[in-house]
């Protein structure tokens, strides 16, 4: 059952303030330990054999060589992963992932693994390996696998969603229709419509971390995994199941994450790793190499987006319908519905029209990255919304907050609005003092605007008073991005001590109920929920032991920065936690506060961004020279790490617009799988980003709290395709906007214009 | 009665409805209605749906209330990075 959870109006003491985050000092000293910082005693050497090819049966793969080698103590194939998954669909998409079973589908599909005592050993077994395929036609571009003529990935994917059902099976695994209106009617009520074509090439959330884990199976069928994951609960579930182990046997304990922006929420090599470990009786430590994140682990889909917008001579946006076409890699599950929801969910339309599809392709599986779906709709949505502003010759800012949507606005997605920011947001930007800063030649300005939902989710926290008065809060959600500072600010806020006195701990999955990931920017969000929940449990027990203490009935004690009052006796000194802390042993024992719950209401979250961006005419090459973020982020527990959220987006987003992009070749293989081929922005490539927090609280967390993890990255791609548009002159329409394409575009332009 | 706004995906499990009328109270009591009128709505139930009661969103809370007057929409299951 939920707890009561709405917000009060309060005035904070520690909540809102910048203290040093507590895993600063190991983690600048390299005490802090990652995924592949673990060791085990008698650990064995993991390694994955990759399919060479994107689309490939597997007809016989020999491991009898590689088994016979001096020091090799286990090779597995999806013989040693039988199917557990009972139908379960996206467990089973997971099971054929992390293994190929009769089919490799994509260029870095594990077909095969090792074990063995040292690196040299285990790649000599690869070697080792034989494997016989029998190579089909494959299929990367999603609209080519869109087509009825292209290759079928599964002859048993009927497109779901869609009445009637199709009776051939397609690559196009799911469609799913949002809106309200009539579209038709609206495009015909415009003074001006824009329809155009729009497409983004796939992308990887580029942390720096790659995937490691160390599993550990024991004969009686108990097991370890130390694992970087942004959800060791979900991952020991999910292990549990696919192995046939008890889950309550198998103890997960996540290390620190060097990023994950949704690309650590899915298993990837995490089960082999238990079922060579199993196999071999001895631990087995399996990392990635960056090659392989790039190759087999989850980039963001690939797009191809229809959209027509239409408005009129006053300002009024009288219709938008859109048709986005989502890569989903080999299996469905790419969630083109929530682009599909996103895409118009800033304005107040009373014709609008989606439909997502997920499209498979002979690329691998697709997974969440911050937001995802969203940034991709907003580029074409946004990029027509500025086109359209144009040619009714208004300012883009003004035609955005004439159509924004407001409080009783029924949004795109179907539901009435509550209180919402998107308005906030816009009204700051233009009056921004970046909106109307000087440009100099070459220089463009463009802004965009962008929608994420949020969600909350299972929680479980646990507070312990210890006896010298400190607090030690274990909470079950990675912090991925300073929440563990954030944790600690609530719970010294609510028991009224310092920030200093109170220790965050992430529990391994034995230490608490269930969380789940911290995905969906419900780490903070709803933790801290569950950790005020815990805390107010706590205070209510220290209060029964200062009644004790003072022989008094609790119904006479209050609780006040950090102290037990008397409120009945005024010649009683109020007892610190301390002092109560001290005489736990002898009041009842231990101290502590234990909460579960559904965070649910995180409320919706709106952003605007501003760039400015010099296109160099001769080389393409586009610098951004000034980026504001400006988002409502409820109430901002640490501003900093709100701030460092804000810049990480915006940073991912100018990544993504201008130069990342998986490049496969004729023959299906992956051409860029390194950091030197597929560049992700660096310090020397950014300006400073400029951040304005809008705190408009949320009104179903008890200090107002919304996500803020996401929404960061859906404007950028269309705010820096419109600040390249107005600086090179030329409408830009497929991201990234890398040197050639631009030049490609300008010289389009000119032949055409010629 | 409550009514039901339903997204495109799923109404082909409701015969094709934009929205449909059920006598229930709680999320879960809108579960089990929606699965015993409309079995083809099994499926999406297990892989989850997100209920929208007056602009709010509830994943998990099969406790939660359905005021008679509410705006309900189901929707899919939100994820998240």
């Amino acid at each position: 059952m939920n707890k009561e959870t709405k917000f009060t109006e309060r005035t904070f003491k520690s909540v809102g303030t910048r203290p040093v985050r507590p895993d600063g000092v190991d983690k600048v000293t390299g005490r802090a330990r990652y995924g592949a910082d673990y060791d085990m005693p008698g650990q064995l050497i993991g390694l994955m054999l990759r399919s060479p090819h994107a689309h490939a049966t597997i007809k016989k793969i020999d491991t009898s060589a590689a088994e016979q080698l001096p020091g090799v103590k286990a090779v597995v194939t999806s013989k040693d992963l039988p199917d557990l998954t009972d139908g379960d669909t996206d467990l089973k998409c997971i099971l054929e992932n992390s293994m190929a079973r009769k089919k490799a589908f994509y260029d870095g599909h594990a077909v095969a693994a090792v074990a063995a005592v040292d690196m040299p050993t285990a790649k000599a077994a690869l070697k080792l390996i034989n494997v016989e395929y029998k190579i089909h036609k494959h299929v990367t571009d999603v609209d080519k696998a869109a087509d009825p003529k292209a290759p079928v990935l599964h002859k048993d994917c009927f497109t779901k969603g869609v009445e009637p059902a199709p009776v051939k099976p397609s690559n196009i695994a799911a469609s799913s229709e949002f809106g309200h209106g009539d579209v038709g009617k609206g495009f015909d009520d415009a003074d001006f419509v824009v329809e155009r074509n729009f497409r983004t090439e796939q992308t990887h959330q580029g942390y720096i971390e790659p995937h490691a884990c160390v599993a550990s199976v024991s004969p009686d069928g108990s097991g370890e995994l130390w694992v970087c994951t942004q959800g060791h609960f979900v991952f020991r579930q999910q292990c549990a199941q696919l192995l046939g182990m008890d889950m309550a046997k198998l103890r997960v304990t996540s290390s620190e994450i060097g990023g994950g922006f949704g690309g650590k929420t899915h298993l990837w090599l995490e089960p082999v790793a238990l079922a060579l470990s199993r196999k071999a009786n001895l631990p087995v430590k399996l990392t990635m190499t960056r090659e392989d994140v790039f190759r087999a682990s989850g980039p963001t889909s690939a797009t191809s987006i229809d959209i027509k917008i239409g408005i009129k001579n006053d300002g009024t946006i009288t219709a938008g319908e859109a048709t986005l076409r989502y890569t989903s890699g080999p299996w469905k599950g790419s969630w083109a519905m929530l682009g599909a929801m996103t895409a118009f969910a800033c304005y107040d339309l009373e014709n609008v029209k989606t439909t997502g599809l997920e499209i498979l392709v002979n690329r691998p599986k697709t997974t969440a990255y911050r937001a995802p779906s969203a940034p991709m709709a907003a580029f074409a949505v946004e990029s027509v919304i500025d086109e359209l502003a144009g040619k009714i010759g208004r300012d883009p800012v003004a035609v955005r907050i004439q159509n924004a949507a407001k409080e009783g606005t029924q949004s795109s997605y179907g539901p009435v609005y509550g209180p919402i920011g998107i308005g906030p947001t816009l009204e700051a930007a233009a009056k921004h003092p970046h909106m109307s800063a000087p440009l100099g030649e070459n220089q463009g300005r463009g802004m965009a605007c962008g929608f994420w939902f949020n969600f909350g989710g299972q929680s479980c926290t646990h507070i312990n008073i210890d006896i010298d008065g400190t607090v030690t809060l274990t909470v079950g959600t990675i912090d991925v991005g300073g929440a563990r500072a954030s944790l600690s600010l609530v719970v010294a806020e609510e028991l009224g001590i310092n920030y200093e006195q109170v220790k965050t701990v992430i529990g391994d999955t034995g230490n608490l109920g269930y969380n789940e990931m911290t995905d969906g920017s419900r780490g903070t969000f709803a933790s801290s929920m569950s950790a005020i929940m815990s805390a107010r449990k706590a205070i209510e027990e220290l209060k029964q032991r200062a009644a004790m203490m003072w022989d008094v009935s609790v119904d006479e004690v209050s609780w006040e920065d950090g102290h037990a009052r008397a409120t009945g006796n005024s010649n009683l000194p109020p007892l610190s936690i301390a002092e109560i802390a001290a005489g736990a042993g002898k009041t009842g024992g231990p101290i502590a506060g234990h909460t579960e719950l559904n965070a649910d209401g995180a409320g919706v979250s709106f952003a605007t961004h501003i760039c400015d961006v010099e296109v160099d005419p001769e080389t393409g090459l586009t610098r951004v020279i000034r980026y504001t973020v400006i988002q409502d982020a409820g109430k901002a527990v640490h501003p900093t790490y709100v701030e460092g959220q804000f810049q990480g987006g915006a940073t991912q987003g100018i990544g993504w617009a201008l130069n990342e992009e998986y490049i496969y070749g004729d023959d299906g293989r992956l051409q860029n799988p390194g950091f030197l081929d597929y560049r992700i922005p660096v310090c020397s490539d950014l300006p400073m980003i400029d951040t304005q927090i809008l705190e408009i609280p949320n009104p179903n967390h008890p200090y107002g709290i919304r996500g803020v993890g996401e929404t960061s990255i859906v404007p950028p791609l269309a705010a820096i395709a419109n600040a390249v548009s107005n600086a090179s002159g030329v409408r830009m329409t497929h991201v990234p906007m890398s040197p050639p394409r631009i030049l490609a575009a300008i010289e389009e332009a000119e032949t055409t214009t010629a | 009665m409550v009514t039901i706004n339903i997204w495109g995906a799923l109404r082909p499990a409701v015969n094709g409805a934009a929205s449909i009328e059920l006598d229930a109270t709680t999320i879960r009591d809108l579960f089990e209605k929606l699965e015993a009128q409309y079995p083809k709505t099994l499926p999406y139930i297990e892989e989850g749906i997100a209920v929208s009661i007056d602009g709010t969103i509830y994943q998990d809370s099969w406790s939660h209330p359905l005021p008679t007057d509410a705006e309900i929409y189901l929707l899919p299951r939100i994820a998240g990075g």
